[in-house]
């Protein structure tokens, strides 16, 4: 019986020639990430361990993004000990303001996540990099001390669906659409502890930023991980961004799945996750009665790249938001805003009346810069629409592409694109 | 081991948001963050836990982010097991390293419905509805899990581990 791509990602960190599901492993980590809120929290479980070091200086990623620049005290003093952390072990790679951004976007531009890596992120995002064929996967804080201070974690392989994608996307349809759709159809926890493995002659048709944005969702169907094969759209964005060398996986021929489903990509339509699931999508032909919006974000580890902001501009460009709707958009890092701005972009956003934010996890999560009053409805790009997600307990939050979020944005309610003639 | 108290009952897909909304996220003391525990799922769930409690919900409990700070709240706030028929698989490496027990039993999910007394005994797996006179067994822990859950946590096996 051969191995997934996963397995042999985790086989080869393991020191082992094979693993199979449900085999209880230790693997070398090449990389540790967390942010402004888990890490505080790790370095307080890191303070009670015998071991005072961490593993390796520069395989650890400290990136300040969900609460910075600091929307309060509390926040500023989350900030000020991991900080003070960093400096005192000489963390390489910890980006505060000025050189952070969401996390997910930030590591990838920065080389530090490449194909056939092991990372754990105390951040459940961290199953973005597995777009460019890393096996990554989040976890909690304690995981995140203990990988810090040994630079092992421990891990049950997991089994995995296999997803065979083909076909081409018709305009207006994203990566953000193919994962809303996936999750539609096998729901919150339809891959719970398992790999979602994309493979299949249509993703060569996905742009590296469609890809990282399929994996960033891999979470929201309970995954443990999302991986994609590393074909020549991966290595030019490896070679473009890192140094580090970077080993090809692929899985076995007689690799064992549980499911395989097969993604016919010139047949999706735009997406939409109505509260307050995820799992919960309409395509937007089957919404017949009009959603009006009061806000519109476009950001996120999800879909804050340039691709999504290229085509918010696209669909914004010489028009207005609508009178009494707030659009709040966010470049997820530095590189991408001041590309953004290289290209044009912001200017039309900013004549659009829509705002352009410095990089920030902050609305996804309802932490602060976009904040629901009860009763508001909000179209978003980010990844989650649980209950009080991004702010009052009876605000409600639909996910949704970059286009549909921006289209939204113009006419006020949830729409597409071809409504405003494009 | 035993826990031993007064079951709150939920249903699937039980979220981190909803067990500790992000807006306490500026805070990582678990006792204030026991303080909203449960809060926008169950505003009453603060004022009417006591110490030995017990959470049962359906599938897949504690979805969505990895922060620890939910179980540290579930357990900050007295509660001693939560009981499902699946956890999302964050939540559930993040109790095992925290020392809060969990057990996956779907039977026992169904079988217990909220303010039932129910008794778990870790070392048998045995859970016991006492007001409905029923028992269920849980899925035993891997043996790898089971001495981090002696070490009660993560962080104390891995001190013995380096020492």
């Amino acid at each position: 019986m051969g191995m997934t791509m996963t397995q042999k990602i985790l086989a080869a960190h393991a020191g082992l020639d094979k693993v199979e599901a449900g085999q209880l492993i230790e693997a070398n980590l090449d990389l540790v990430l967390g942010n402004d809120i888990t890490s505080p929290v790790a370095i307080h479980e890191m303070d009670k361990m015998t071991v005072d070091t961490v593993f390796d200086k520069d395989k650890v990623a400290l990136v300040m993004d969900h609460f910075i620049p600091n929307k309060d005290i509390k926040s500023a003093e989350h900030c000020k000990c991991v900080r003070e952390f960093a400096c005192r072990h000489d963390i390489t790679n910890y980006f505060d303001v000025g050189e952070m951004g969401i996390e997910h976007a930030l590591l990838p531009e920065k080389g530090l996540t490449v194909a056939g890596d092991v990372i754990i992120g105390a951040d459940s995002h961290t199953c973005t990099y597995g777009a460019l064929g890393a096996f990554s996967t989040g976890v909690g804080s304690t995981d995140m001390a203990a990988g810090m201070a040994t630079g092992k974690a421990w891990f049950k392989v997991p089994s995995a669906i296999k997803f065979n994608i083909v076909g081409k996307p018709s305009k207006w349809v994203s990566g953000k659409d193919v994962i809303l759709h996936i999750i539609g159809m096998i729901g919150v926890d339809g891959a719970l502890y398992k790999s979602m493995e994309f493979v299949g002659e249509g993703i060569k048709n996905l742009t590296m930023d469609d890809r990282f944005t399929i994996a960033n969702m891999a979470i929201e169907a309970g995954g443990k991980n999302g991986i994609f094969p590393v074909d020549e759209v991966a290595v030019a964005y490896m070679k473009e961004h890192s140094k580090r060398p970077f080993t090809v996986y692929e899985a076995d021929e007689d690799a064992v799945y549980d499911e395989e489903y097969t993604i016919d990509l010139s047949t999706l339509k735009p997406t939409v996750s109505f509260p307050h699931l995820p799992s919960n999508t309409k395509t937007m032909d089957q919404i017949a009665e009009d959603v009006v919006i009061d806000q519109a974000v476009i950001g996120s580890c999800t879909n804050g790249r340039i691709d999504d902001l290229r085509c918010a501009a696209e669909i914004l460009k010489g028009r207005k938001v609508k009178k009494g709707v707030r659009c709040i958009i966010i470049p997820a890092t530095q590189s991408i805003y001041l590309q953004a701005m290289e290209e044009g972009l912001l200017k039309i956003f900013i004549e659009a009346g829509a705002v352009v934010s410095t990089p920030t996890c902050g609305p996804c999560l309802g932490g602060y810069m976009g904040i629901l009053a009860a009763g508001e409805r909000c179209i978003s790009t980010t990844n989650r629409n649980f209950v009080g997600r991004m702010g009052h307990v009876n605000s409600e939050v639909y996910l949704a592409s970059p286009a549909v979020a921006a289209a939204s944005a113009v006419t006020g309610k949830i729409s597409v694109p071809e409504e405003l003639g494009l | 081991m035993k826990a031993n108290g007064r079951v709150f009952k939920y249903g699937d897909n039980v979220d981190t948001d909803v067990i500790i909304p992000a807006r306490y996220l500026n805070s990582s003391d678990p006792a204030e963050l026991a303080t909203h525990c449960m809060e926008d799922i169950d505003k009453e769930f603060v004022e009417k836990v006591k110490k030995g409690d017990i959470i049962v919900a359906d599938k897949n409990f504690g979805c969505g982010s990895s922060r620890e700070h939910a179980p540290l709240a579930i357990k900050a706030a007295g509660v001693s097991c939560v009981i499902a028929e699946t956890f999302a698989r964050i939540f559930y490496r993040n109790a095992i390293n925290i020392g809060l027990p969990i057990i996956e039993c779907p039977e026992a999910s169904k079988g217990i419905e909220d303010g039932d007394e129910v008794e778990v005994d870790f070392d048998s797996g045995i859970i016991t509805n006492k007001t409905k006179g029923t028992t269920f067994k849980g899925q035993a822990f891997p043996e790898f899990m089971q001495k981090i859950i002696k070490a009660e946590g993560l962080v104390n096996y891995i001190n013995s581990q380096y020492k």
